[in-house]
């Protein structure tokens, strides 16, 4: 009997110029035992044929002036990663870079990601946080009006240059901790990793605008504090994901969108309030990032509850014997809020930071009592909180 | 009396470690006590099986050629099989290539021209067509043959002679040049052969390269284990298959000779080996 066959004419077109796309579609249409007859006027036809049959295991016969491929040999097995839409509860190893929901062929290699479980990194609102922080992106140049007029007397432009020296190197840390559970994170969960990707980006932004504006009138950065670096370190060094999550965005970043906000208000010149009202808005999407992974993972995992009450204890002791924020900042805010050196002035400073120091505080109590902390356990952990506000 | 096999392989490349290395394991996890020592030619492999030191070689089908000519000469033909080969092993060709605009129409224009052509001991890129072309009735001792030598004693495993000979083809340096067919589509890819300007002359008839050689006294209960295990190697298999792929075969096939007289021909005429399997070629350094 003779063996079915379907026909695939190449025309002039030879493997120099693409002819394996055509074969290759034809073969992957042939029916079960079916052979694929191919012709072509192309000089190397039958040459480049043969290589590319061996190569691929699929038999070819060269037998009057014709010539007919198959049957092929097996192909690889392949297994569907999760699905487009939602991703899977855990994320294999061999999964790897592959797109969410294709078909990988079994035998990939092994990726180390050691965050690969939906329980653990996912959040619910990372899809929509990443669309709004796309929309959200500002340019440094035509967002804000480097060029706007503004005289300060030397001291106070020595204090906004003091605080943004300190917002510099919080920043730093607020964009690098991120970036170190990035590269940990299996990119299945392609939500939290864009959250992740663009709040790095909206960090390293703030850096240059707050490193442009101490250069604005010449001036070198202020002073670096072993307080304020211990505190950034405990986050730093921070291993696990949720509970950075809880003190870098939950408290820290929450904290911040209180700072900027204050600085919005009170600072001397245009260029520094501009600077403090776009990035307190970036700042404001990372907490929400925060509250919602931290809002997904308690409920997956009600042990994380007292990791996290502990994780702020532990980072409390760690920082008893430091300094926290350091008096240089401090007083600089204060300057800044008082706009003037006559004592009413100051004394006006000195309350609203006060009142900065309580807002904070009470934002991180409300924020941890939406996560399901209890008043008193909500109270104990805002008030544990670094004093270096990140 | 060991139950181990042991294997000679040419370490034509680093990746041969790995080959070997995981072949090891397949083997091992199904319960083949397998193990492989590597050499740096295959003169030296050959002449290994027959000093008792593998019982098993992956020999090139020069390498094969030199095993049958010594068991003959030593009376175990019997002994000495071609037991497996990849799909990838036969029915090969190799062309000759010669510029557009050369004016070479027909094999027998080549006499008198320069031909490159692989190292001194490749099958594919030197013994068999420079055979093929005598059976074409062409005089070889009228070619001036421009030999590439890359890792003589090899083979011709090494890519390196035949892309040598194609870039002298194409810089005019030669005026023909020998590969193999599946590298003819790899070279005008990736630009060595300039679109247009190089032509193939001829192919020469299909022929087998490698396979697994036993060696005189191999224990016939493990080679058969040997054999079944890698016949029953799947493509389809996720932990077979990087090492299928690294090997570059889709399946193993039972072995076979008949595609290896064209290069037997070839090894007589250039009296490469001699017929106890004696190596004869002049200027042959491995």
């Amino acid at each position: 009997m003779a063996i079915a066959t379907e026909t695939l004419d190449l025309g002039d077109l030879g493997f120099d110029r693409g002819a394996h796309l055509l074969i290759r579609r034809a073969l992957a249409r042939l029916a079960p035992g079916q052979r694929l007859r191919v012709h072509g006027s192309h000089r190397e036809l039958a040459l480049h044929l043969a290589g590319w049959c061996r190569g691929r295991g699929v038999a070819l016969e060269e037998a009057e002036g014709a010539l007919l491929l198959g049957p092929c040999a097996a192909l690889a097995r392949t297994e569907q990663s999760g699905t487009p839409a939602r991703p899977a509860e855990s994320a294999p190893a061999t999964w790897g870079m592959a797109a969410r929901g294709a078909d990988v062929e079994l035998g990939a290699p092994a990726y180390h990601f050691p965050l690969a479980t939906k329980a653990e990194v996912w959040a619910e609102e990372a899809g929509r946080l990443y669309a709004q922080a796309v929309a959200g992106q500002w340019d440094p140049d035509s967002a804000i009006d480097w060029n706007a007029p503004f005289e300060l007397p030397d001291e106070v432009e020595d204090a906004v240059v003091q605080v943004m020296t300190y917002l510099v190197e919080n920043e730093n840390a607020a964009l690098l901790v991120p970036a170190r559970f990035l590269g940990q994170l299996h990119p299945h969960f392609r939500e939290v990793m864009q959250c992740l990707a663009i709040t790095v980006a909206d960090e390293a932004r703030h850096v240059e605008v707050f490193s442009r504006r101490i250069a604005l009138r010449g001036r070198k950065p202020g002073l670096s504090s072993v307080g304020g670096q211990a505190s950034l370190k405990t986050l730093f060094d921070t291993a696990d994901f949720s509970v950075s999550s809880l003190l870098l965005a939950v408290l820290g970043e929450g904290s911040f969108v209180n700072l900027l906000n204050f600085l919005n208000l009170y600072a001397p010149d245009p260029v520094t309030r501009q600077i403090c009202r776009l990035a307190a808005r970036d700042e404001a999407r990372h907490v929400a990032f925060g509250m919602s992974h931290l809002a997904w993972h308690m409920a997956e995992d009600p042990s994380l509850r007292h990791r996290l009450e502990t994780a702020v204890e532990a980072r409390y002791d760690a920082l008893a014997d430091t300094d926290g924020l350091n008096e240089e900042v401090f007083d600089a805010l204060i300057l800044l809020a008082a706009g003037a050196f006559d004592p009413a002035a100051i004394a006006t400073g000195y309350q609203r930071v006060q009142d900065l120091v309580r807002e904070m505080s009470d934002g991180r109590r409300a924020r941890l009592m939406k996560l399901g902390f209890s008043l008193p356990e909500a109270q104990a952990m805002a008030e544990r909180h670094t004093r270096n506000f990140m | 009396m060991s139950e181990k096999l042991t294997m000679g392989a040419v370490a034509y490349a680093s990746k041969v470690v790995t080959i070997w290395e995981g072949f090891k394991g397949y083997f091992a996890a199904n319960g083949l006590d397998f193990d492989y020592v590597l050499y740096s030619n295959y003169e030296r492999q050959v002449e290994a099986q027959f000093a008792g030191e593998v019982q098993l070689a992956w020999n090139s089908p020069l390498a094969w050629l030199r095993a049958e000519r010594m068991a003959a000469a030593r009376g175990v033909s019997d002994q000495v099989k071609a037991i497996a080969m990849r799909d990838a092993d036969q029915d090969l060709t190799s062309v000759i290539l010669v510029r557009a605009d050369s004016g070479i129409r027909s094999v027998a224009d080549l006499a008198g021209k320069r031909i490159g052509v692989g190292a001194i001991d490749s099958p594919q890129a030197t013994l068999i067509p420079l055979q093929w072309l005598r059976e074409q009735g062409v005089d070889t001792a009228s070619l001036q043959i421009v030999r590439n030598e890359v890792l003589a004693g090899k083979h011709g495993d090494h890519i390196g002679g035949e892309r040598d000979a194609a870039r002298a083809l194409a810089a005019g340096e030669v005026d023909a040049a020998c590969i193999i067919d599946g590298n003819h589509l790899l070279f005008t890819k990736e630009g060595t052969l300039p679109p247009g300007r190089v032509e193939v002359l001829a192919r020469t008839a299909p022929y087998d390269h490698c396979n697994f050689t036993t060696s005189p006294g191999a224990p016939a209960a493990l080679i058969d284990r040997f054999v079944t295990l890698l016949l029953g190697m799947s493509y389809d298999d996720p932990q077979v298959r990087p090492l299928l792929d690294l090997e570059g075969l889709r399946a193993w096939r039972p072995g076979r000779v008949s595609g290896y007289p064209l290069l037997d021909r070839a090894v007589t005429a250039s009296g490469f080996y001699d017929a106890a399997g004696a190596v004869k070629a002049d200027g042959y350094r491995y």
